[in-house]
């Protein structure tokens, strides 16, 4: 059961997590903590014409949160701004055990449905995800509404 | 008069594996595997004779306390203020009414803060606490500070052993220190703190001691009055009672000069339309229709642990500790914190592996049936000083033994298994 959770890919991007860092000259910033683990996802991402032209993360946390986001970073570039809230719609769906239908595409993102057997962990999955709904939103809207806050800005997502 | 007073049924036990039957949960499979039970120092678990005297007393006994003459509610105020006087007996102080119920260390801490620190504490007064403490020893400080203007001010803590001296206390006090607040021992490192020293020190300079027992009070001998101190807070869910129920010793001059915490029934001895007078130590403190059977699951609880004798306990914990330290202290690329001789410390072990998660490390312990606690452990100040965000920590008790520390050790190198490369 154990290797449900913890796939190859899902520790190949932990042990070798891809666009660590600061995108340069960052259009959107968001940073989640989940208080309860002390996972902390900070994310950057550069916009042209509506595109994602880079993303990049930062932070630190267990390995599920850390793949999680490196495999996020992974999947945005070359999506519109739409398409990345649309995606990050269907990653929660499916890491809360949502239907299966939908999830064939997400590539190794797949690979993270294991989480659906370890309840405690999915916030862990999602802690990235929300991070970008969140991100997305202050973007086009220049709030997102009421989140409880860190002195640092962080928002907190504490469950799903 | 049949008050089921369920004593502690370890007459000749000792402790070790040979108590694991008294312990019904420690029967059960984790992932097909024996439960090996290493999160103490969250919670422990609880033997028979607690949950026959929790459930005695729904079933016998049950009615309110203080109030009634019939006869069940005589035999539930028998029963909660018999726990009372055990708990008493059970630090040594000198009187039950010494005792004071609460919700557990956090509240009694909290009561404190209040009903002390409220009423006597001066703009500029200090308050010293150190960067070992759980969050509850330190955030009610800071409400307290923000509310009289005194200041708060932190022992620091050595990276490399975690140990203070009463050295380290004593270059703390100014004219202004009121109030020393500290652990007696670490809830993660295990550092035991000579609190006798520096309660003697504290004295000296005029100011009150509140000590938090929650992890010294299941754990050790512990005596306030040959301790000196003027508070001790700790909890019945760390000592093999219920949750929900602790208590607060506090030295009778001290709790006789405090406000009330909380208004309402029971705490008063009269109350006209624009005023109330309170009712006499502790009742003065405890306001409501309590948690009963709490205090009375941590009577037995104490039954349990004085049988045992606490000496014995901290002999078995500390040979444990032993044991853990040695065999941890050989895997490769684990780093173990806090002090390494088992004298200056508690059976808590915090460590981490390189280069794997706390939370990983113990998503696999699990799976072995290993049941550990990895995250912050409510002492961020603590993981500051130890340039970590979190710790994975083990912690022992009455019921654990060698076979416990391998069962670790082995789920740690299966942890590694999956996150070598
Ligand atoms: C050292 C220490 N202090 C205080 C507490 C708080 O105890 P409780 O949560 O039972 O109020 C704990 C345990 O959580 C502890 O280990």
């Amino acid at each position: 059961m154990l290797d449900d959770l913890y796939k190859e890919i899902i520790l190949d991007h932990y042990k070798s997590p891809r666009n660590r860092g600061e995108a340069p000259g960052y259009d959107i910033k968001a940073r989640g903590l989940n208080p309860l683990c002390g996972d902390d996802i900070e994310l950057t991402l550069t916009v042209e014409d509506g595109i994602i032209k880079e993303a990049r993360f930062a932070g630190h946390g267990c390995s599920i949160s850390q793949a999680s986001a490196s495999m996020l970073t992974e999947e945005l570039e070359g999506r519109s701004v739409a398409d990345a809230v649309g995606l990050a719609d269907r990653v929660r769906e499916m890491l809360k055990g949502g239907d299966e239908a939908d999830a064939d595409d997400l590539g190794d993102i797949e690979a993270l449905r294991g989480v659906q057997k370890f309840p405690v962990r999915i916030k862990c999955a999602t802690l990235a995800w929300n991070a970008l709904k969140l991100g997305i939103q202050e973007h086009e809207n220049g709030s997102a509404g009421s989140m409880d806050r860190t002195e640092s800005g962080a928002a907190i997502f504490t469950d799903e | 008069m049949a008050i089921a007073d369920k004593s502690a049924t370890t007459d000749g036990k000792t402790p070790g594996p040979g108590l694991r039957p008294d312990f019904p949960i420690l029967e059960r499979r984790i992932n097909d595997r024996r439960l090996v039970y290493l999160d103490n120092a969250a919670s422990s678990q609880k033997p028979e004779s607690v949950l026959q005297a929790l459930d005695g007393f729904y079933r016998h006994h049950n009615a309110n306390v203080h109030r009634g003459i019939h006869t069940l509610s005589q035999e539930a105020t028998d029963l909660y203020e018999g726990a009372r006087a055990k708990v008493a007996a059970f630090v040594g102080a000198r009187q039950a009414s010494q005792i004071i119920w609460t919700r557990g260390t956090t509240e009694s801490i909290n009561l404190v803060a209040h009903s002390w620190g409220r009423k006597f504490l001066q703009p500029g007064d200090e308050i010293l606490t150190t960067e070992l403490e759980h969050h509850s020893n330190i955030v009610p400080w800071q409400f307290l500070a923000k509310a009289t203007g005194s200041v708060l001010k932190y022992v620091p803590v050595p990276e490399h052993d975690t140990l203070l001296g009463a050295d380290d206390f004593a270059r703390m006090f100014t004219p202004r220190t009121r109030l020393v607040a500290l652990t007696q021992m670490s809830n993660v490192v295990g550092t035991v703190l000579p609190v006798k020293e520096i309660a003697e020190i504290a004295h000296q300079h005029g100011a009150v001691v509140l000590v938090d027992g929650a992890q010294s009070v299941p754990h050790m001998p512990v005596d306030v009055v040959d301790l000196d101190v003027d508070f001790m807070a700790f909890s019945a869910h760390k000592m093999l009672g219920p949750t929900g129920v602790g208590a607060l010793y506090g030295r009778m001059e001290l709790l006789r000069t405090m406000d009330p915490y909380q208004g309402g029934g029971d705490m008063i001895a009269t109350v006209s339309m624009e005023k109330s007078t309170w009712n006499a130590v502790p009742h003065k403190f405890e306001a409501g229709t309590p948690y009963i059977s709490g205090p009375i699951g941590l009577g037995s609880a104490v039954d349990y642990l004085a049988a045992l004798g606490m000496e014995n306990v901290q002999a078995h914990e500390r040979e444990i500790t032993e044991y853990a330290l040695e065999s941890l202290g050989k895997i490769p690329r684990l780093t173990l914190y806090g002090p390494r001789d088992p004298l200056s410390r508690g059976a808590v072990i915090a460590f981490n592996v390189e280069d794997v998660h706390p939370h990983d490390i113990g998503q696999v312990l699990d799976s072995q049936g290993v049941a550990v606690r990895a995250g912050h452990h409510c002492a961020q100040p603590l993981m500051r000083v130890l340039g970590v965000g979190s710790t994975v920590r083990a912690s022992f008790y009455v019921y654990n033994s060698r076979d416990d520390v391998d069962a670790l050790v082995d789920a740690i190198a299966t942890a590694k298994g999956y996150f070598s490369d």
